[in-house]
């Protein structure tokens, strides 16, 4: 398996997800997180935020929202379990709230192997903007795919 | 967990520790609800067969599981419109039973944009003393 450092550059096409209190109920059950500023908009309020607040990490929770869900599987032609998540990173310039409407670009920045090819890092830059087009937040994620071949030498 | 009440720029100095927090056990539970709440739905971290068939032992955390503890534990100490910025390295997995500590320091103080930024070095670190998660984080304080 090698994969096509001609990918780099590679914009996905952008989507746009409506952020849920339902959908962050769940996220903070499953991370143990009870702040009510996450489920309650009255306290969110009166901690100063516009509303019920996603937690810091559920942007990528928002990124899952994507109808093209899997893009960048099927742009590698990589098998879903053959990846694992190197880093992540994120930079905050506004809270996101439910009821926004954030709009999601992402692309591709960097393709490279380390290891003789056993391991492929593909790094993606992501942009998220409200419904005025103001920047909510920026991520760069680091996905490392296994190759197969390399396991089987 | 009440929302946090930031501290003072002033009385932040390089090398304070943020009070660790200390995690229950993964549990096959939680990576379900994780698969669920987060819409990562790779079934390695929740199908036994499936993770198998790709060569792990056992199911094993989302690498965003434990960066949500990295950013739980930097929003018990401020609240969340103050942070500028969370990002971690996943150094290794995380696997069902483990058991995950979330620590942090400050490793810096500076100015930036007419704000006062805190730097901290956060990370997740199993039962073994083997970290899982290097992450880092800048808060603003006033």
């Amino acid at each position: 398996m090698e994969l096509d450092k001609k990918l780099i550059g590679h914009e996905f096409t952008p989507f746009t997800a409506t952020v849920e209190a339902g959908k962050i109920k769940l996220f903070c059950k499953a991370i143990g997180e009870e702040d009510p500023i996450y489920s309650d908009e009255a306290a969110a309020k009166a901690a100063g935020y516009r509303g019920i607040t996603a937690p810091l990490t559920f942007l990528r929770a928002l990124q899952a929202d994507d109808p093209n869900k899997g893009g960048l599987l099927r742009l590698l032609n990589v098998d879903i379990g053959l990846i694992l998540h190197g880093e992540q990173h994120f930079e905050y310039f506004s809270p996101v709230v439910v009821g926004d409407v954030v709009t999601c670009q992402e692309k591709v920045v960097d393709i490279y192997d380390k290891k003789g090819g056993a391991l492929w890092f593909v790094v993606q830059e992501m942009e998220m903007k409200d419904q005025a087009g103001k920047l909510l937040a920026k991520g760069r994620g680091v996905t490392v795919v296994r190759n197969p071949d390399a396991a089987k030498k | 967990m009440a929302t946090a009440t930031a501290p003072k720029f002033a009385d932040v100095k390089v090398g304070d520790e943020l009070k660790p927090l200390v995690l229950p056990p993964i549990s096959r539970h939680q990576l379900a609800l994780y698969c669920g709440g987060s819409g990562d739905h790779n079934p390695i971290h929740v199908d036994l067969d499936f993770a198998k068939k790709f060569g792990f032992k056992d199911v094993f955390a989302h690498g965003m599981l434990s960066m949500a503890f990295l950013g739980r534990l930097v929003t018990s100490w401020v609240p969340q419109k103050q942070v500028r910025g969370l990002g971690t390295r996943f150094t290794s997995i995380t696997w069902v039973g483990d058991v995950i500590t979330v620590s942090g320091k400050v490793t810096g103080k500076r100015e930036k944009d007419g704000e006062t930024l805190v730097d901290l070095e956060i990370k997740c670190t199993n039962q073994n003393g083997q970290d899982t998660l290097q992450g880092n984080a800048t808060v603003a304080l006033s």
